[in-house]
């Protein structure tokens, strides 16, 4: 079998060739497709990674505090998002919640992605980070305070940094599967990988 | 699960023999005193399951009137009509190879596919169609100009827009649906203004929504395809029995009445009528029977 890589130059309306592969005028080429649709994936993967991340540290730190009420915030945040399939959220996010909250209805879907799958990662890396807290002994923090340091301050300085380091392997992971979990985009029609193989 | 069982060993042995069937459907119709109508589970009033291995439809109907002809023509005191779900993928495959004698389902006519089939006279004749909220103030394709349009992944029916958009240069976003009922949520729900889609899907989507009357159709029809009745290529006289059938039902007005049934009155699952009135574009084909590719309603 000979595959024709000029299929990528075909204009994506009458598959005409395209003189520089990439359409103009609302001429669209296959090329031009694949690569708004890398677009699009990177894009809601990364800003998705970002609020995961900022969410999901918060999560986990919260639980490790010795507040109760912090600690329970950050439970029911984790069980929560971590608990609701991936593709229910994000429809939660698309469909019902405009329906209540009229001036969400204004937001993009690109954004309404990004916090829903954000949101339920930030729910696993919350659960890493906080793994990571408690593999450190307590002594580590008794050591802190008793160091004159705030507990904010012992978090900052001596807590998180060794965290962090020990879950790298974990947070590369999940950074990976956010890649692979922005397919559902798909569901709320943001023209990514997954809806252009169907389309072809 | 059973049935997915014989349809994949259909399947496989159709691959197996892939070798052209006798071509004469009439003779095998006589000699075994049967006959395999390939349908379709969910094609609209077109053909459609009412479950228990029992199918439906506009066209099954009218290929049920002619087969009953046929017997009557063949003089066999009893003719056993045996149903076969086909899909789109599979069903131009085991007409070639025998697997079923007439397909009666939904079928575009077109000039590719004539190479490996032959198809009796146009019966109906879908169009491509543009529905939008009653109250969003879209009375024509030109209001569309910077609006958000619904279609479904994998469709055809967004070249059509998107070509009408490049020839009048009107711009709008497009929002895909991964179904037809997905599609339709987009409009429903305020995500898109228009849902652009096969006429017969956009009136039984809409008929089965909660509230029909806040939906409209533009008047403009974007393209228009033949849909007829399918059967094996090179055999004129089975043809020719299939046509006249058919013909006779329009002559006599008889072909109305059962389009009437389908498209107008209730019909199962829902038990709630599709409401889509018999286009002039069909109407036409009923007057002129004709065996048209789509090719040729394209160029007028």
């Amino acid at each position: 079998m000979n595959w024709e890589w000029q299929v990528f130059c075909k204009n994506t309306l009458d598959g005409e060739v395209m003189p520089r592969c990439f359409g103009s005028g609302g001429e669209i080429t296959y090329l031009d497709w694949m690569l708004s649709a890398w677009g699009w994936t990177l894009s809601v993967s990364l800003l998705a990674l970002l609020v995961a991340l900022l969410f999901g540290s918060l999560m986990g730190i919260l639980r490790t505090t010795p507040h109760r009420g912090l600690v329970l915030f950050g439970t029911a945040w984790t069980e929560l998002f971590r608990n609701i399939p991936l593709l229910v959220q994000i429809f939660l996010w698309y469909h019902v919640l405009p329906a209540l909250i009229p001036p969400l209805r204004a937001v993009p879907s690109f954004l309404l992605v990004v916090m829903g799958l954000g949101l339920f990662t930030s729910a696993r890396i919350s659960e890493q980070v906080r793994a990571g807290i408690q593999s450190l002994s307590r002594g580590q923090r008794m050591a802190g305070l008793a160091l004159g340091f705030t507990l904010p301050q012992t978090y900052r300085y001596v807590l998180l940094p060794v965290a962090f380091r020990i879950i790298i392997p974990p947070l590369t992971s999940e950074s990976m599967n956010i890649i692979k979990n922005s397919s559902v985009a798909f569901a709320v029609s943001i023209s990514e990988l997954t809806m252009f193989a169907l389309q072809a | 699960m059973k049935r997915t069982l014989t349809l994949g060993l259909t399947l496989a042995a159709a691959l197996a023999f892939a070798q052209p069937a006798a071509a004469d459907t009439l003779a095998k119709i006589k000699s075994t005193g049967s006959v395999t109508m390939g349908v379709r589970e969910s094609s609209g009033g077109l053909s459609f399951t009412v479950g228990d291995g029992k199918f439906a439809g506009f066209h099954v109907e009218l290929c049920e009137r002619a087969l009953h002809d046929i017997q009557k023509q063949l003089g066999l005191p009893k003719l056993e009509i045996k149903y076969q779900p086909v899909t789109s993928q599979n069903r131009i495959p085991l007409m070639q190879n025998g697997t079923i004698d007439i397909e009666c389902g939904s079928t575009t006519n077109n000039m590719a596919r004539q190479k490996d089939v032959a198809f009796a006279v146009t019966t109906y004749v879908e169009e491509v169609r543009v529905a939008v909220k009653a109250d969003s103030g879209i009375n024509s394709l030109a209001d569309l100009n910077g609006r958000t349009v619904a279609t479904t992944t994998g469709t055809t029916s967004v070249q059509h827009l998107r070509k009408h958009e490049r020839a009048h240069g009107i711009d709008f976003k497009e929002v895909y649906g991964k179904d037809h009922a997905d599609s339709f949520l987009l409009l429903d729900g305020g995500r898109a203004d228009a849902f652009v889609m096969d006429g017969q899907i956009l009136a039984g989507n809409i008929a089965k929504s909660k509230n029909p009357a806040d939906f409209k159709f533009l008047s403009e029809v974007l393209s228009v395809e033949p849909i007829a009745i399918m059967m094996r290529k090179d055999d004129p006289a089975f043809k020719k029995a299939v046509d006249d059938s058919l013909k006779a039902l329009m002559k006599s007005g008889e072909i109305a009445k059962i389009y009437d049934k389908y498209f107008m009155q209730p019909i199962p699952p829902a038990n709630k009528p599709i409401g889509l009135p018999a286009s002039e574009a069909t109407k036409a084909a009923w007057a002129n029977p004709n065996d048209k590719p789509m090719e040729e309603y394209a160029k007028k």
